[in-house]
């Protein structure tokens, strides 16, 4: 087993959840009160990942954080580390590419709770603050559960963007399926094989784990 | 500056058209009546802080929550409201504890549910407060929503149609409740509703609302009996809506209507005027057979039973009236109704009384009538 490639997606995909959780929240309130046509452009931007051959948007993010570019050079400035080819800009590039995955659910679950119980808690004396996290964020548990356990296993899969933008540096940016492109490169088919097997494991029990929850909070809820 | 009580002036063109002015005194229960449409909504809406109004202004107890010409407009959270939304609006993941404890901010986790028990055995809850609201009926859930808008001890009660989401024997009972709860309660209550048997029963007054616009205000019975005009009397869906002309007999005046002249007491107008008059059914009494009125009886009008239609212990009748015209609608008691042998095509006779007959002024039927 490829211990290092799996830390590192562990990692790259448990700093991709905890950063996006919050900042999916933070981008989806505005969204439900935003006129019609900002709000149709404002999504269309953020579904892009969807759509996108993740080879374009990750040349798009290379050209963005290069260090010729104005962020390349500012992160440098900042840090002394680069954006490309190293695990910070794989992150960064994560959080844009997973942004739909994020975005979508909470959004939904937002937009499910009726107007009247926000405007009820408002009633109630409670601030918008305070009505995010006492009302619509336990109404939206749901959604939110499953914006953590589809960037965490689409962080785990994503190829395309990591090899772009991060290569394939041990320790650095070689991710579990950057490895199993790698074995498979190296005809080493056994341990292709058996980083496969255990992601589709994995995607399998994330799936089935949202599905088992949101019934739960579902039947609790009634 | 300190006026007690609540006063509300607000004006906007969109997105429903408003141009209301009302006031409610602490204690008094003021009922917004008018179809849908009419604003009433919106303007409980404006006045919880939920919607702003494009002019005008909102003062409680003295204290401004909106004023558009010095740009003072509080928000919701700042205006001491207790609010009771047509569908509760209660959260759905907590329970009726917790959701009147929701609205018991700056007191101690033991206050606030000391207090949220209080106020869930005021409105008879108190085994229930462990439920969530699924598990509770559509009435106790309305009772939560009623505890909850008193937990803030709010300045003023807005109570958007509360009674809409019951079945007819909940409905009865809840207004009952709240007929008992508002003794108690020494604020300005606003009653949104399109029911105006219940705001009859509720109100103190009652405004009537039309495309954002307050008509009239008074006393429910003043209201229903005597509306401003034939808009408002349309409006309220008021049966016998006549058209006549008041005419000089002697020193008197009297109303000329398909050959009649009736005599009424409250006059309004004078000679030639053409008026608009309405009289309610119980101010159409009903001839017996055996005993018909020699001339003496007051106003008697002669007339066709159009249709009579039996509920229950009353019989609905209409009477076309000699001359032509629209009929006359009343109701007697079934057995009264069988004893004079009332039926399609019988002719009957009946008094109008003069007490009983409001005159307005006389108005081309406007686009004014309620849906």
């Amino acid at each position: 087993m490829d211990w290092s490639a799996w830390i590192l997606s562990l990692k790259l995909a448990a700093a991709t959840t905890l950063l996006l959780l919050p900042l999916a929240v933070l981008i989806s309130r505005p969204l439900l009160t935003m006129r019609t046509s900002r709000r149709l452009v404002a999504e269309g931007l953020i579904a892009m990942p969807l759509v996108l051959p993740p080879t374009v948007l990750g040349f798009y993010l290379l050209v963005a954080f290069g260090q010729h570019s104005a962020l390349g050079q500012l992160y440098h400035g900042l840090t002394g580390r680069s954006l490309v080819f190293s695990f910070d800009g794989l992150l960064a590039a994560s959080l844009i590419f997973n942004l739909p995955f994020a975005v979508q659910p909470v959004q939904r679950a937002l937009e499910a709770i009726p107007r009247e119980v926000r405007e009820a808690a408002w009633c109630c004396g409670l601030t918008r603050w305070q009505t995010l996290l006492k009302i619509e964020l336990p109404l939206a548990w749901p959604g939110l559960l499953t914006a953590i356990v589809l960037t965490f296993a689409h962080t785990l899969g994503e190829f395309g963007v990591v090899l772009m933008i991060g290569g394939n540096i041990p320790d650095e940016t070689r991710t579990v399926s950057i490895a199993i492109y790698d074995h498979v490169q190296g005809f080493e088919d056994k341990a292709a094989g058996v980083l496969s097997a255990v992601l589709v494991a994995f995607s399998f029990a994330s799936i089935v784990l949202i599905q088992f929850f949101t019934h739960r909070i579902g039947k609790r809820e009634q | 500056m300190s006026a007690p009580g609540l006063e509300v002036t607000l004006r906007q063109r969109a997105p429903i058209p408003l141009d209301a002015e009302l006031e409610c005194a602490p204690g008094e229960l003021l009922a917004l009546v008018g179809p849908s449409g009419s604003g009433k909504s919106t303007l409980l809406r404006c006045i919880a802080g939920l919607h702003t109004a494009a002019d005008g202004a909102i003062r409680c107890n003295g204290e401004t929550w909106f004023d558009a010409a010095a740009a003072i407009n509080h928000p919701v959270q700042a205006r001491r409201i207790g609010f009771v939304f047509q569908n509760y609006a209660l959260f759905p993941h907590l329970t009726a504890l917790e959701n009147v404890a929701a609205a018991l901010g700056g007191l101690t986790f033991a206050e606030r549910t000391a207090r949220a028990h209080e106020l869930l055995t005021r409105v008879h809850l108190d085994g229930l407060a462990q439920r969530k609201p699924a598990a509770l009926s559509g009435g106790q859930q309305q009772r939560v929503a009623v505890a909850r808008a008193l937990a803030r001890d709010p300045a003023v009660l807005l109570l958007d149609e509360p009674f809409s989401a019951v079945d007819q024997v909940t409905r009865r009972k809840l207004q009952q409740e709240l007929a008992r709860l508002r003794a108690h309660l020494n604020i300005p209550m606003l009653l949104v509703t399109h029911d105006l048997d219940e705001a009859r029963m509720l109100a103190d007054r009652m405004v009537i609302l039309h495309k954002g616009n307050t008509l009239q205000s008074g006393p429910p019975e003043q209201v229903l009996t005597q509306p401003d005009n034939a808009a408002i009397a349309r409006l309220v869906g008021l049966q016998n809506l006549f058209e006549g002309t008041l005419v000089s007999e002697g020193d008197d005046l009297k109303l000329a209507w398909l050959g009649h002249r009736l005599a009424v007491t409250r006059i309004a107008g004078a000679g030639g005027d053409r008026v608009a008059w309405v009289i309610p059914p119980e101010g159409v009494l009903l001839h017996r057979r055996e005993r018909p009125s020699r001339g003496e009886a007051e106003n008697p009008v002669a007339g066709t039973v159009q249709d009579c239609l039996r509920l229950g212990p009353f019989t609905q009748i209409r009477l076309l009236p000699e001359g032509g015209g629209e009929p006359l609608a009343f109701s007697v008691p079934t057995h009264v109704a069988e004893r004079n042998e009332i039926a399609p095509g019988a002719m009957a006779r009946v008094t109008l009384l003069a007490s009983s007959i409001h005159l307005m002024p006389w108005e081309p039927p406007a686009e004014t009538r309620a849906d």
